[in-house]
């Protein structure tokens, strides 16, 4: 098959100053995986050049880089879907110091990881003689979240991790949703709390980098969406997160559309006063640019028909059992 | 000089469980060439063995007798009896730290049957029950904190043996390159098996087998080496393990002709024989040119009629696999395989709480442990049944805790010579980066690699065996001037490769060499020119020596018969 260039970032930390990018060319073969290209580069051209690989087969994550700006497993991507106008860039995991050229410093990662306290903590008073039950719909509830090999490509993408360096990051929550929604855990509580606390749960901006790159059944965001509506169940609402969620409701179903005077405040908290102080001079910049929203709301001509669509809502959610029935008092 | 008193050496299944044992009573650190998470436990798919009877009516008995016979009589029953006894614990153990696994209708650990097993015995979670029991180990070893102090992607450079009492470790610390002395009391190796040696193999890159090597070079012998296992469902020319669990739960290998042949060699258990039979069988289809393919050079793996909803929610990793690595839609298609190097029987030989033996006598070396796929106890003798590698691990890395935990708490240190370790540490490390520089690395590896595959396989004929063994003596003296690019800096892993293609060129041979001299067919090492098993000669350990430089000598140890005589291995 065609010869192609691979552009690699080349960088010693406490060597060099900056990095820069080194060209080798190679004659792709049909099925070479973009490990195998890395290994004939390595074996036949450059010894120097860093990578980390181990299993070769998916499951220990080590060879997670970026390839052409977006992060995902060397081992498992076939090279030559990865070649725009003749060219494949590599680059190292996004949002890590590098030590050398595609291997990062992933103790930003590990240190997250552990801030969730990862590990099952069971009700000691209940442990049967054998194994504890756990019904295979139960067992399906961290079926995908337990695929997460830790690879970090979730990490590297992040959006929210590129201008918040203490954001809990994908993998963590995915990791807290792992014994929230295990049955056996008896501190889904607690768990919960811990991650509702500022640059966690509700830091997330939905952008879905996470699971577009994740290259197992872990998908964060998807986690992240659910571990939220646990939260909201759980009656868990006293965090910017929360509010600014049931704010928005509450702003749909009383004016049929968003009140962008009403959501800053409500997130912050009405009777948050060094919190709405904190905000108040974006309101005024906001003011002097023309760009704040009219003072008086404005409410759609037919929102009548918007709060059927909520109750009707509310009608049909009784029916399924009433969950979600705790955050009701607030709207 | 660092130093603390138990030291583990690998944080795969076996090095997790040990420290667990002991963290808490004793300081501990364990050291690991990778990340605790990416060790290549995690790679086992379909699940590990215990007699818990979820699902019928197995029984601990069934499974030792099913270990014996998987291991062609070569296993040690003692060490069979305490792994299959202690297995429903293990397993219990794992599931109270938080392992998921899949369910039965009655909400129990589910089973599914494995080659070999006479009854559904395979505790699994889906297709990736390894990776759930390594992440639930390291997940607890998150839990305690600061007392079990890691060192990750430190590369093991020597092991300190003197007097016969081990003294600790010398490591490198890959992120600045600087070589430290690891003093301990006791030091135990969980560093995974040699099946890198092969071309075609299921083994992550990093199971270079240094442990294995780095013991022998501290004097330390090796056992059963020859015995290596060749899994029968390797995906075709890459190699990658496609789980057993796939003819578990029910599919086929087809030859060229689409027939399924393993009716002609195992007539009884069709697929689920065990893995040496099924492996040589495919490869006598293949040689009979029955293969499939425009070379008719591999099987196939026919999934299709287990429908759509049992591959994606039994098989998914295997499903995905074939679709990512060689485009293969298992829904639609059967998928192309071929025997695969994956699993090594041999290793270091060890008593039943993994203290290593030092001669065909059974002294010990003092202060010196090994568990799991390093270790040679040897509970999967000539060839290892499927799902008894997770148990090994599980239960020896208890039991190796258990016995550090007992002798480290009393053992005085015994002193180490810090600078003279280092300078020897540095010397070899110097051997490989200053030489003539005349020799490509990967060319090497290549070559020893595919000799091999090739002459060292599946079947092994006199000839072969001769022309493999000169190879990899050429080899050895080429590495002598092997080219390394990189000299220092930081995560050089020019250096590491260079240093892991050295060990492996080292056991290379003694696979070899146990594989010429042993001069019968027994489990997964099958001879062309002697086809039968021989007890009355061959009813023993091989042990390998090394004698000065470059040298070998190979002495034999009697196997630990307890209940069960050799009788034919009949499937």
């Amino acid at each position: 098959m065609s010869e192609i260039t691979f552009r690699i970032y080349r960088f010693e930390a406490g060597k060099d100053a900056s990095p820069r990018y080194d060209e080798y060319k190679l004659a792709l073969e049909e099925g070479d995986t973009l490990l195998k290209c890395l290994n004939t580069i390595r074996g036949a051209q450059d010894g120097t050049l860093a990578y980390r690989m181990s299993c070769g087969s998916a499951i220990c994550g080590s060879c997670a880089m970026r390839a052409n700006g977006h992060a995902l497993l060397a081992c498992k991507t076939q090279a030559a879907g990865l070649v725009k106008n003749g060219v494949i860039q590599l680059d190292p995991l996004g949002n890590f110091p590098v030590i050398r050229d595609l291997v990062v410093d992933l103790e930003p990662f590990w240190s997250s990881l552990r801030k969730v306290s990862p590990w099952l903590q069971p009700n000691l008073a209940d442990e049967p003689a054998r194994e504890r039950l756990q019904t295979p719909a139960q067992f399906q509830l961290i079926d995908d979240v337990t695929t997460c090999i830790l690879c970090a490509s979730c990490w590297s993408d992040c959006n929210v991790l590129e201008v918040d360096k203490k954001f809990l990051g994908p993998a963590t929550l995915a990791k807290a949703h792992r014994f929230i929604f295990d049955t056996r855990d008896a501190k889904g509580r607690e768990r919960m709390e811990k991650i509702t606390e500022p640059n966690g749960l509700w830091d997330c901006t939905h952008c879905g980098e996470c699971s577009t790159r994740c290259p197992t059944e872990t998908k964060p965001l998807a986690r992240i969406e659910e571990t939220r509506e646990a939260v909201m169940m759980a009656g868990i609402t006293n965090s910017p997160g929360a509010r600014h969620a049931l704010g928005f409701r509450e702003s749909m179903r009383w004016f049929g559309a968003l009140n962008e005077n009403y959501l800053p405040v409500r997130s912050v908290g009405f009777f948050n006063i060094p919190g709405l102080l904190g905000i108040m001079p974006v309101g005024l910049r906001m003011m002097l640019k023309r760009k704040a929203p009219p003072m008086f709301p404005h409410w759609i001509d037919k929102v009548g028909e918007v709060k059927r669509i909520f109750k009707r809502f509310h009608e049909l959610r009784k029916n399924v059992g009433g969950a979600g029935t705790k955050t009701d008092g607030d709207d | 000089m660092l130093s603390h008193d138990v030291v583990i050496v690998g944080s795969g299944l076996a090095g997790l469980r040990a420290a667990l044992e002991v963290v808490g009573h004793l300081d501990v650190a364990v050291i690991t060439k990778v990340y605790p998470s990416r060790s290549h436990s995690g790679a086992a798919q379909g699940g590990v063995a215990a007699a818990m009877a979820n699902v019928d009516g197995d029984s601990t008995n069934a499974h030792i007798y099913d270990t014996v016979k998987g291991a062609d009589f070569i296993g040690d029953q003692d060490a069979i009896e305490i792994m299959c006894n202690d297995a429903p614990h293990v397993i219990v153990d794992m599931e109270r730290l938080g392992c998921p696994f899949s369910r039965t209708s009655e909400n129990k650990i589910a089973q599914r049957a494995f080659g070999g097993h006479s009854f559904k015995r395979s505790c699994y979670s889906a297709d990736r029950t390894g990776h759930a029991l390594l992440h639930t180990l390291f997940e607890q070893s998150m839990k305690k904190g600061g007392k079990l102090q890691f060192y990750n992607e430190f590369y093991l450079l020597r092991l300190i043996v003197e007097e016969n009492i081990c003294r600790g470790v010398v490591a490198m610390d890959m992120k600045t390159g600087k070589p430290e002395v690891f003093h301990a009391k006791s030091v135990m190796f969980g560093t995974g098996g040699y099946g890198r040696a092969y071309k075609i193999s299921s083994n992550a890159y990093a199971n270079t087998g240094d442990g294995i090597s780095a013991a022998y070079r501290a004097g330390v012998p090796l056992q059963d080496m020859e015995f290596v296992q060749f899994h029968p469902t390797g995906l075709y020319q890459h190699g990658l393990l496609l789980s057993e669990a796939a003819r578990g739960e029910g599919g086929y290998i087809l030859n060229g002709n689409n027939e399924r042949f393993m009716a002609n060699y195992a007539p009884s258990k069709l697929e689920l024989a065990p893995r040496d039979i099924v492996s040589r069988s495919e490869q006598t289809e293949i040689m009979a040119g029955r293969g499939a393919g425009p070379k008719k050079d591999y099987v196939l793996l026919d999934l299709r009629h287990l429908g759509k909803e049992k591959i994606l929610e039994r098989l998914p990793q295997i499903y995905q696999i074939a679709k990512d690595f060689i485009g293969v839609d298992a829904l639609d298609n059967p998928v192309p395989i071929q025997p695969t190097a994956h699993y090594s029987m041999g290793g270091i030989p060890a008593d039943n709480d993994c203290q290593v033996v030092a001669n065909e006598r059974g002294d010990l070396v003092k202060g010196f442990f090994a568990a799991g796929e390093c270790s040679c106890i040897s509970v999967h003798g000539a060839n290892r049944l499927g799902t008894n590698s997770l148990l090994e691990a599980l239960v020896f890395g208890t039991r190796a805790g258990k016995k550090m935990r007992e002798v480290t708490l009393d053992a005085k240190w015994a002193p180490v010579n810090e600078s003279r370790e280092i300078s020897a540490a540095r010397r070899e490390i110097d051997e490989v980066l200053h030489n003539k520089g005349t020799e490509n690395l990967a060319a090497i590896r290549e070559e020893l690699q595919t000799t091999m595959t090739d002459k060292v396989g599946v079947y092994r004929g006199k000839d072969d065996m001769e022309a493999a063994h000169e190879k990899i003596r050429e080899l050895q003296d080429r590495f002598r001037n092997v080219k390394v690019d990189n000299k220092k800096g930081v995560f050089n892993t020019n250096l590491t490769e260079a240093l892991e293609l050295g060990h492996m060129l080292e056991y290379s041979e003694l696979i070899v060499a146990g594989a010429q001299t042993r001069e019968e067919s027994r489990g997964a090492h099958a001879r062309n020119d002697f086809p039968d098993r021989d007890d009355g000669n061959w009813m023993k350990h091989t042990m390998a020596f090394r004698t000065g430089e470059g040298g070998y000598e190979l002495k034999y140890r009697p196997v630990r018969v307890t209940r069960f005589q050799p009788e034919e291995r009949k499937y």
